[in-house]
């Protein structure tokens, strides 16, 4: 394990307006570790995912990122075919509605497959292996390779758009409610998996949810938002077993026994 | 390896129900003990006296108010108490262990892998830490046609014993039990004092809460009274 961090976030803040998007949010996240940003609707969680996957730019603060050469880049300061570059290679960002981070009118294999070649892999029949091998990791039989996403269902969308985003072996994947809206049935299944994956490729994940189970199976560290800043964070056992803040009290006497 | 792994220092505890009006409930005041290597010490006292979370402390499950929890790791000493997250998922994977009451089941995951998880995790090779896996449930007498079955659906004794083969698998030189046997017949009862005992040959630190007092008796080196910490004690 090396003992410097992947990404170093430093008062990051985001206004709309005169509106709180995100306020003074730092941490630092380091390789093979899993994030848990929660909180309500409207709490800043996905305005904090968005600025640090560069989707959005935040109104001042810091966040910088290592370099598979070593090397520190502040994000905010590169270009933006940089960050493209990025977020194609050694990033990977799953959306909540696999729609939007598929490209639903190309077949499973191309979807996969387009990422590959975005970083230079021209060779036909070695990227079809790779999707192949892919979709199987994610639990889709090889024979639907050639449909299109839009056949398929929630969740093998869902699993879909995973198998797209980890096929260049990213280091850091943002993940936004990446169970929400599926089945119990559904979810659990893609959790099982996520939490697989994760561990066997050793990724940094910063995982968006409202859901405190999703929460407690993925990730190790956890930060609790509330209008827009982070009222608490700690080990993910420890925010939710022994919860301090108020608003974590609250969230967290929320859950419903089943 | 130094001889006393785990040093806890007038360790204080209390939870504030923010949601009841921020009512302050004490727990526990001025924990201290120490915990040698090749012993087992157990927590004893009534229902309510503290000792979950004294355990829960020391795992780094429960924040600590005050006090110092010093745990020899990495060749180091380091204060759990206010070590950061990431220095309480190193100790947790290398230095304490941590066997608790009830079984968290992931969704399909055999129990075979549920207790091999734990090596694997630590870098070790998949077959060999299921071999190892086999042999734990086996003597923990957990019938072979489950092996290769989530634990979710499993009575709870078995789920216990999946349990514990999960902690007793690892080399921890710390372990925590958090009554390991509290559903477990005669016999595997029995099982869980045999390996209690092999841990305090090999040098590990066992501190637990049994409240059968067979098994207590058995296993304990020495008790430590909870009801000594009492959180209105102290401050009387």
């Amino acid at each position: 394990m090396t003992d410097e961090p992947l990404l170093r976030v430093s008062a990051l803040s985001k206004f709309y307006g005169s509106r709180v998007g995100c306020e003074n949010v730092t941490f630092d996240l380091w390789p093979g570790e899993v994030l848990a940003v929660v909180g309500e609707s409207g709490s800043g969680k996905t305005t904090l995912l968005n600025c640090l996957s560069t989707r959005l730019l935040p109104s001042s603060g810091t966040a910088s990122y290592r370099m598979r050469d070593g090397q520190w880049r502040e994000l905010y300061r590169m270009s933006e075919a940089e960050r493209r570059f990025l977020m194609r290679t050694d990033w990977g960002f799953v959306h909540q509605n696999p729609a939007d981070g598929l490209r639903m009118t190309v077949s499973a294999g191309a979807n996969v497959g387009e990422r590959l070649m975005a970083v230079g892999d021209r060779h036909y029949g070695r990227i079809r292996a790779t999707a192949v091998d892919w979709l199987s990791r994610v639990e889709i039989d090889e024979d639907r390779i050639d449909d299109e996403p839009r056949a398929f269902s929630g969740g093998m969308r869902q699993r879909l758009q995973i198998a797209r985003n980890l096929v260049t072996g990213p280091r850091l994947v943002f993940m936004d409610e990446p169970t929400g809206g599926l089945d119990v049935s559904v979810q659990a299944r893609l959790l099982d998996l996520l939490r697989g994956l994760v561990t066997d490729l050793g990724l940094a994940a910063i995982v968006v949810t409202h859901d405190l189970a999703v929460a407690r199976l993925l990730s190790q560290r956890m930060m609790v938002m509330k209008d827009g800043r982070v009222v608490e964070s700690g080990l993910t056992d420890r925010v939710l077993d022994d919860p301090r803040a108020p608003y974590t009290q609250l969230l967290v006497s929320s859950i419903l026994q089943v | 390896m130094m001889a006393t792994p785990l040093v806890v220092s007038d360790v204080a505890k209390s939870f504030t129900m923010h949601l009841r009006d921020g009512v302050r409930l004490p727990v526990v005041a001025g924990v201290s003990f120490a915990i040698r290597a090749g012993e087992c010490a157990v927590l004893g006292g009534p229902s309510g006296a503290g000792k979950s979370s004294i355990l829960k402390m020391l795992y780094g499950n429960y924040a600590v108010d005050e006090g110092q929890i010093i745990v020899q790791h990495g060749g180091g000493l380091i204060d759990l108490a206010t070590a950061s997250p990431r220095t309480v998922l190193s100790v947790r994977r290398h230095t304490i262990g941590y066997v608790s009451q009830f079984l968290r089941t992931v969704p399909r995951v055999s129990a075979l892998d549920v207790v091999a998880e734990p090596l694997v995790e630590r870098g070790k090779d998949r077959e060999a830490a299921r071999k190892k896996a086999r042999a734990l449930l086996a003597q923990l007498n957990l019938p072979e046609k489950l092996w290769a079955l989530p634990p979710a659906t499993f009575s709870g004794g078995e789920q216990q014993r999946v349990n514990i083969a999960r902690g007793f698998i690892t080399e921890h030189p710390i372990l925590l039990l958090d009554e390991p046997t509290a559903s477990l017949d005669a016999r595997n009862r029995d099982v869980v004092v045999e390996l209690i005992s092999a841990k305090k040959a090999a040098g590990v630190a066992l501190l637990g809460i049994f409240h059968d007092l067979d098994v207590r008796d058995a296993v304990a080196d020495r008790v430590i009274d909870v009801t000594a910490f009492a959180a209105g004690k102290i401050a009387a």
